[in-house]
């Protein structure tokens, strides 16, 4: 919490931003109570930047730490950029998540305990040899400890529930008290109840009971001194209407509005199972209205092989893994490079090598993206920097495969797939348009005759007239699309798929300095999902009165055209990436700059502190 | 009013013949298959420009390039996916896949499963010469046991595979075999093939004249070739021999067939019986090999199921209602 008052009259004390996670067994409702506390949170007019972190175990036993979910939320008057660093306020719902959760909490942060919930069994389970709540370990923090199974077995007593049911209801008592600690309301959350439960309305009341009750605990005379409220102030928002979204969401109606825009009838997404990726098959597969056909494959290859067969009809072929499955789809990008035909791919990248930890983000897939083919394979990559970025950042790749007929691989990564941000929401007469035009003129054709400008081949329908075509994997004359082993003509083929692909450096923006002066001592460069943290670092390095400025590189295949000399209007340049050194290589292979790295590769986001820690020590050494 | 389409249907079978060099060893039997091809293309009056030849790697994946219609020489073993992917997109179009037994049932026999699995409406043509000839005579996954080949030099150990019982196990719904140079027998499977909505298999004993010269003389030579086979046919008796002398029945008591005299009661093909096909499709000297469609049984193909589905999901198709669909909220400033 940032800074303390109190709101006149209110008795509510004041906080600019507040990060609360809530933290319990996969079967105590953690993820649904992070998410109405969000909708609560938007609706009450704060920013907010949100991330779930569920277990790997599908069904891991129950009361263990390994079954531990939590949902963090990071809230407030201000720019909320990451869902934060260090918890304010933690409500564990059982001893595992006290003992997971509890080393993320500030000095002096509170926590909320369920006391039932801390027997002998569960403590067991979670390797406490004592109760935590009975001795002094947890002196750093203000506990509350609460009956909440008690509370919420006395508050849905009334609707006759079994004692299993009443349990369920938990998480609503924890919610109703969150709600009413930060002043939200609770009429979406009960509507949500009603809509969530209209087959059983007794589990409905049920649990509307519960939160009222949660609610009215901190109300009234029964709260405890510690038990403060508090005011978050509004964020300053641009006016316009507002939607919560994750990037899976982005990314997903990004690629219907890049097919619309581009005037393409169909798309056809094609995905393999794999985590974090299949999310985004989910949630297209219900679009089907929106001219979207979704195809599980047999596997990878096959996934990208349906996606390129549909792009060679014309219609937009989209496909989607995560590192390991990306790296089948490789041999299928080969073709889609020697064919010249439009593909796009996004990657949610996880740790790795080989399976790694599906579950947690990294961003070590660049070296993959960019360069992971064999031969001489240009492609265009595209990163996202946040869930309302994905959105963007996937029309732009349909623009850029439709225009220069070519693959885009665009990197997002398991955070920004599962986290949630407010979204301005755009109206599609707003969102630029780049119809395509396909071929259907005989005269003089051939298949790889080239656009002056883009140097992109033709897109021919099979099913025009007269234009029928072979095309293929084997290399093929420049003049006339035959397949050609002359060697001068494949140098001729290979610089201009590469001069294609650079061409694209024309068509993007110039790259720009996210935050700071376009020179001086130190740039920070970042790419992705980092984009959060590193902006938060730079703004309070510079509030430390350091001569630092923030570049986020969006398109990292081609970089855009002015990044080379913009570097080097700086003494040093610092990338702080979520692998072990990729960007920072590129940078320095590309243009000889001095760029430091600096990696993070735990599978978790980079703290804000870490970067700030970082510039300062790189800032000292001269 | 009537509309007039142009059609292709005077088109005689060099009208679907590209302007490439046919680049097959010679005597190889490519050359009859493409030939029986464009012949049956003719036959169909299929219109060129709706007619996709798609291929994986190999001698066989060289066919497009020598049709005159749409094509796409793909990767090795994926012209199933590929081709899937093309009638996902666009179910008019006429598509099929030219494939090998090193392609089609060695780096490519998961996308064969599946895309017979499925039934995606598709010709599926696989010539099986029993080796790999492009990459210079390797055994493939058909060669029979104790087949010399440059990585097999003492013999191969392993068991083949047969395609048509490989098609017949994934669940394909249609499965045939012919022989290159039985070129009116061919034209007429293939037409038949064609004919099947769904995915339709069809496997071609094929010579490949320089790594593996009459592998299937024991089949196809005119000498033996009355005894060596049996040409099936819908609701027909299953008879082979010079004059049709010889029958297949099921012995008695078991579920096995066995050669007897034709005056006794000979099986009557069913191409609709799967248990049948099976084991036709698995006849081994001294057995005749069968020959014709073995198998034919339409059920909706894939595609068609995934549009007709379609009409049953959510949604407006406007992307603002989709935007704006749940929870949101309004900033005033
Ligand atoms: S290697 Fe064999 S299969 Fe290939 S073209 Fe030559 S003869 Fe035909």
């Amino acid at each position: 919490m940032i800074t303390s008052a109190t709101a006149q009259g209110s008795g509510r004390e004041i906080r600019d931003s507040v990060v609360i996670r809530f933290a319990g067994d996969s079967g105590d409702g953690m993820q649904v109570t992070g998410s109405q506390f969000t909708l609560e949170t938007a609706l009450a007019g704060s920013d907010f930047s949100t991330f779930p972190d569920f277990p790997a175990e599908i069904r891991a036993p129950a009361g263990t730490t390994f079954g531990v979910s939590a949902f963090q939320i990071h809230f407030g008057g201000t720019d909320v950029m990451t869902p934060g660093d260090a918890v304010d306020v933690l409500v564990a719902m059982n001893p595992a998540a006290l003992t997971v959760d509890v080393h993320d909490l500030k000095v002096g942060g509170t926590v909320i305990v369920d006391t039932s919930a801390f027997n002998e069994r569960n403590l067991g389970k979670a390797g406490y040899a004592k109760n935590p709540l009975e001795d002094d370990s947890l002196a750093r923090y203000q506990v509350l400890k609460f009956d909440i199974t008690k509370l919420t077995a006395d508050a849905v007593k009334p609707h006759g529930l079994t004692s299993r049911e009443a349990h369920l209801c938990r998480n609503m008592w924890a919610l109703g008290l969150l709600l009413w600690m930060y002043g939200h309301e609770r009429a979406a959350t009960i509507e949500w109840l009603k809509r969530k439960f209209a087959k059983k309305p007794l589990i409905a009341a049920a649990n509307i009971a519960a939160l009222n009750a949660g609610h009215a605990f901190g109300e009234t005379a029964e709260m405890p001194e510690h038990l403060v409220g508090y005011v978050v102030p509004k964020a300053v928002a641009r006016p316009g209407r507002y939607r919560t979204v994750s990037g899976t969401e982005g990314l997903a109606w990004g690629l219907v509005a890049g097919l619309r825009a581009a005037g393409i009838e169909k798309m056809v997404f094609a995905g393999y199972p794999i985590t974090p990726a299949s999310a985004l098959l989910h949630t297209l597969a219900n679009l089907r209205a929106y001219g979207v056909v979704t195809f599980q494959a047999e596997d990878e290859i096959a996934a990208s092989g349906a996606a390129l067969g549909a792009s060679y009809t014309g219609a937009l072929g989209v496909t989607s893994s995560s590192g390991p499955g990306i790296a089948l789809k490789t041999e299928m990008l080969g073709l889609a490079i020697a064919t010249e035909l439009p593909l796009v791919v996004i990657d949610s990248q996880r740790a790795g090598p080989s399976t790694g930890m599906p579950t947690k983000a990294e961003q070590s897939d660049l070296f993959q993206a960019v360069h992971g083919r064999n031969a001489d394979s240009p492609l265009a990559v595209l990163a996202a920097a946040t869930t309302s970025d994905c959105f963007d950042v996937a029309i732009e790749a349909v623009r850029l495969a439709t225009k220069y007929m070519t693959p885009v691989i665009v990197l997002s990564d398991g955070y920004l797939a599962h986290a949630a941000e407010p979204w301005r929401i755009p109206r599609e007469a707003d969102l630029p348009k780049f119809p395509v035009s396909y071929r259907t003129d005989p005269e003089g054709f051939h298949p790889f005759l080239r656009n002056p400008e883009t140097l992109a081949r033709p897109w021919v329908k099979p099913g025009t007239p007269q234009l029928e075509h072979r095309i293929g994997g084997l290399e093929r004359d420049y003049d006339s699309g035959h397949i050609s082993y002359d060697p001068d003509n494949h140098a001729r083929m290979t610089k201009a798929r590469a001069d294609k692909i650079a061409g694209i450096a024309r068509d993007i923006p110039l790259q720009d300095v996210a935050l700071g002066d376009d020179h001086g001592a130190l740039a920070v460069v970042g790419w992705g999902s980092t984009f959060g943290p590193i902006h938060q670092a730079v703004k309070i390095a510079r509030d430390e009165g350091r001569d630092v400025s923030h570049v986020h590189v969006r398109y990292l295949s081609p970089f855009p055209r002015n990044l080379g000399e913009l570097l080097k209007r700086f003494d040093r340049v610092l990338v702080p990436e979520m692998n072990n050194g990729q960007l920072v290589k590129l940078l320095r292979a590309e243009y000889l700059v001095p760029a430091e790295p600096f990696g993070k590769v735990t599978g978790k986001p980079f703290r804000v502190t870490e970067i700030v820690q970082a510039i300062r020590k790189v800032m000292e050494k001269r | 009013m009537t509309v007039t389409t142009i059609t292709d249907a005077q088109l005689a079978p060099k009208d679907y013949s590209s302007d490439q060099e046919v680049r097959w060893c010679p005597g190889c039997g490519d050359y009859a298959i493409l030939k029986a091809v464009q012949k049956a293309c003719a036959e169909l009056g299929l219109v060129r420009e709706r007619t996709v030849f798609v291929s994986g790697i190999g001698c066989a994946a060289r066919f497009p390039y020598y049709m005159s219609t749409y094509g796409f020489h793909t990767v090795h073993g994926r012209a199933p996916a590929i081709a899937t992917g093309i009638k996902l997109a666009n179910p008019e179009l006429d598509v099929w896949v030219m494939t090998g037994d090193g392609d089609g049932l060695s780096i490519g026999g998961n996308h064969m499963l599946h895309v017979l699995r499925r039934n995606v409406d598709l010709q599926i043509i696989l010539f099986n010469n029993e080796i790999y000839g492009l990459t210079k005579g390797q055994y493939s996954p058909t060669s029979r046991r104790g087949t010399r080949s440059p990585s097999t030099p003492l013999g191969s150990i392993e068991y083949p595979v047969s395609a048509c019982g490989f098609a017949l196990g994934a669940g394909a719904r249609f499965v045939a075999r012919s022989v290159d140079t039985m070129q009116a027998h061919l034209v007429a499977t293939l037409k038949r093939s064609h004919a099947h909505r769904g995915a339709s298999f069809v496997e071609i004993l094929q010579n490949c004249v320089v790594f593996n010269d009459a592998v299937f003389d024991h089949i196809t030579g005119k000498e033996v070739a009355a005894d060596a086979q049996i040409l099936v046919e819908h609701g027909k008796p299953l008879l082979f021999g010079k004059n049709k002398e010889k029958a297949l029945r099921l012995k008695p008591g078991k579920l096995e067939l066995e050669i007897v005299p034709t005056d006794s009661d000979a099986l009557i093909h069913d191409e609709t019986n799967r248990p049948l096909a099976q084991l036709l499709a698995a006849l081994e000297p001294p057995f005749p090999a069968a020959m014709g469609v073995l198998y034919c049984n339409p059920a909706a193909s894939y595609e068609q199921e995934v549009y007709a589905q379609a009409g049953g999901s959510k949604g407006t198709g406007e992307l603002d209602a989709l935007l704006n669909s749940e929870r949101t909220w309004e900033v005033t400033s």
